[in-house]
C-alpha cells in the first residue's frame, strides 16, 4: 500500500488544517472543552501565560508524536497508563528545564507545571488522534491544539494584566497621565472570578461569530 | 486539635478547588448537568483525595524528598528523588482510582452506569493531582494534617459541583442567548459564585 500511495507532501492542505483549526472552530478550550484549569489560574500575568502556553505545546506536541509512533504496540487496556507515563517523563524534562533558565517564572507557575500532567488536553489529543493517526500529522495535531490553547491563555492573560496592573511584561502601558486623571486599576481582573467571566465572553463572542457552535438544547 | 479544624475549613472554603484553584474544571463542567451524577462523581473524588493525599504524603516524606531515605542508613541520607514525584504521584492516583472503580462497580452498578465514562477520568482529574501537588508545596508536617486537608478539599469540590448541577438544572428553563447556552453561561455563573465564595477570606480559626 505504501508504494501505491503518492507521498503527501508535510505542508499539504490536510495538515495545514490540522494547525489552524484549533485556533478558532476546534479550540481545545472554548470548543472542545479541555484544558481549561491550568488555562485559568496561570493568566493574572501576561508572562507565566506565555511560558505556560509553550511548555504545554511542548508537551502535547512530543507526546503526540511519541504514542502516535507507539499506537501499534500498546496493549488497549493499559494504555491510560502507558499515556501517562509518557506524559509524565515530557513533563519531568520541562519541569527541570524551566527550573533551570527561568527559576522565577517556575515560582510563579508553581504547581501548574505539574499538571499539564492531567491537563485534559494532553489526555484528550493522545485518545482522540494519536492513538489512530501518524506520527507527523499527531506532531502537527498536537502543535496546532498547544497554539489554540496558547491564544486562549494570551488573550485573557493581556486583558487581564493590562486592566488589572496597568502592564504588559511588567512593563507600564497606561500612561502616568491617566493616573493623574483619575483612572485607577482594577483589582478585580486580577482575582480568580475575573478569568472565569473573560473566559464565558470569549465564548460568547466566538459562538455569536460561528453559528454552528451554538449549542442546540 | 484547633489547627487541623483551620485546615479543614480553609481547604473547603478559602482555598476552594474549583473556585480559588480552578482544578478539575474538566470533569466540573462535563458532568454538573444533574445533581444526581454530580453527587456521586463528587463522593468519588472526596473518597479518592482522602485515600491519595495521605498515601501521596508517604511516599514523598519516606521516599523522594531529599533526605527522606536516610531510614535505610547513613549512606542514604544525600539521596535526592524528588525530580521522580510527578511520575510516582500519577502512578499511585492511577492505581487507586482503579480500585475505587472496582470497588463501586461491585456495590453500587447503578451508580456505575451513571458515572460511564468519567469514573477512569478521575485519574486525569487536575484536582486530585493538585491535591497531591498542594500538600508537596504547602509541606504540612503530619500525616493527620494531609488527610485532613485530602478530604477537606475534596469536599470544597463536592460542594461546588452540587452548587453548579442544582443551578444548572433551573436555568435550563431560562431564556439565555443562543451563543451563551451551555458552555458560555456555566462559566459566568462559575465566577459570580467565586466572587461570592470570595468572601470566606481571611476568616481563620
Amino acid at each position: 500500500m505504501k508504494d501505491t500511495k503518492i507521498k503527501e507532501p508535510l505542508f499539504s492542505a490536510k495538515n495545514r488544517k490540522l494547525l489552524t483549526a484549533p485556533l478558532n472552530k476546534d479550540n481545545p478550550i472554548t470548543v472542545q472543552v479541555l484544558g481549561i484549569c491550568s488555562a485559568l489560574a496561570v493568566t493574572a500575568k501576561l508572562e507565566p501565560a506565555i511560558v505556560m502556553a509553550v511548555s504545554v505545546t511542548v508537551v502535547v506536541a512530543f507526546s503526540n508524536l511519541v504514542v502516535s509512533l507507539l499506537r501499534n504496540t500498546i496493549p488497549p487496556r493499559i494504555r491510560i497508563i502507558v499515556q501517562l507515563v509518557v506524559i509524565a517523563a515530557l513533563v519531568i524534562v520541562v519541569d527541570q528545564i524551566l527550573k533551570a533558565y527561568v527559576y522565577n517564572v517556575s515560582k510563579q507557575l508553581s504547581v501548574f507545571v505539574g499538571l499539564i500532567i492531567t491537563n485534559c488536553i494532553v489526555m484528550g489529543r493522545l485518545e482522540a488522534f494519536a492513538m489512530s493517526h501518524k506520527p507527523w500529522e499527531s506532531f502537527l495535531d498536537g502543535i496546532g491544539n498547544g497554539l489554540g490553547y496558547g491564544l486562549i491563555l494570551v488573550v485573557v492573560a493581556v486583558f487581564r494584566e493590562l486592566f488589572g496592573s496597568g502592564t504588559l511584561f511588567g512593563y507600564h502601558i497606561i500612561p502616568q497621565s491617566f493616573y493623574d486623571a483619575g483612572y485607577a486599576n482594577n483589582g478585580f481582573f486580577i482575582l480568580p472570578p475575573m478569568a472565569l467571566i473573560l473566559v464565558g465572553l470569549i465564548i460568547w463572542f466566538q459562538r455569536s461569530k460561528n453559528a454552528d457552535l451554538v449549542d442546540k438544547s | 486539635m484547633e489547627h487541623l479544624i483551620n485546615i479543614f475549613v480553609r481547604s473547603i472554603f478559602i482555598d476552594n478547588m474549583i473556585f480559588a484553584y480552578f482544578l478539575g474544571m474538566c470533569s466540573y463542567l462535563a458532568v454538573s448537568k444533574t445533581v444526581k451524577t454530580s453527587m456521586g462523581l463528587g463522593i468519588a473524588v472526596i473518597f479518592v483525595l482522602g485515600v491519595t493525599v495521605p498515601v501521596n504524603y508517604l511516599i514523598d516524606n519516606y521516599l523522594l524528598q531529599k533526605g527522606a531515605l536516610s531510614w535505610l542508613g547513613p549512606e542514604f541520607a544525600n539521596v535526592d528523588l524528588s525530580f521522580l514525584s510527578f511520575i510516582m504521584f500519577i502512578a499511585v492516583i492511577a492505581a487507586i482510582v482503579q480500585l475505587v472503580e472496582m470497588v463501586v462497580e461491585k456495590f453500587s452498578s447503578s451508580l456505575y452506569n451513571s458515572l460511564g465514562i468519567f469514573l477512569p477520568l478521575i485519574a486525569v482529574n487536575c484536582a486530585i493531582m493538585g491535591g497531591a501537588l498542594f500538600m508537596q508545596e504547602r509541606a504540612y508536617e503530619t500525616v493527620a494534617e494531609a488527610t485532613v486537608f485530602g478530604v477537606g478539599s475534596g469536599i470544597g469540590w463536592w460542594l461546588a459541583i452540587i452548587l453548579i448541577a442544582a443551578i444548572r438544572e433551573k436555568i435550563r428553563y431560562s431564556n439565555v442567548p443562543a451563543p451563551m447556552r451551555g458552555l458560555g453561561i456555566t462559566f459566568i455563573i462559575t465566577g459570580l459564585m467565586a466572587i461570592a465564595f470570595m468572601s470566606f477570606m481571611g476568616i481563620s480559626l
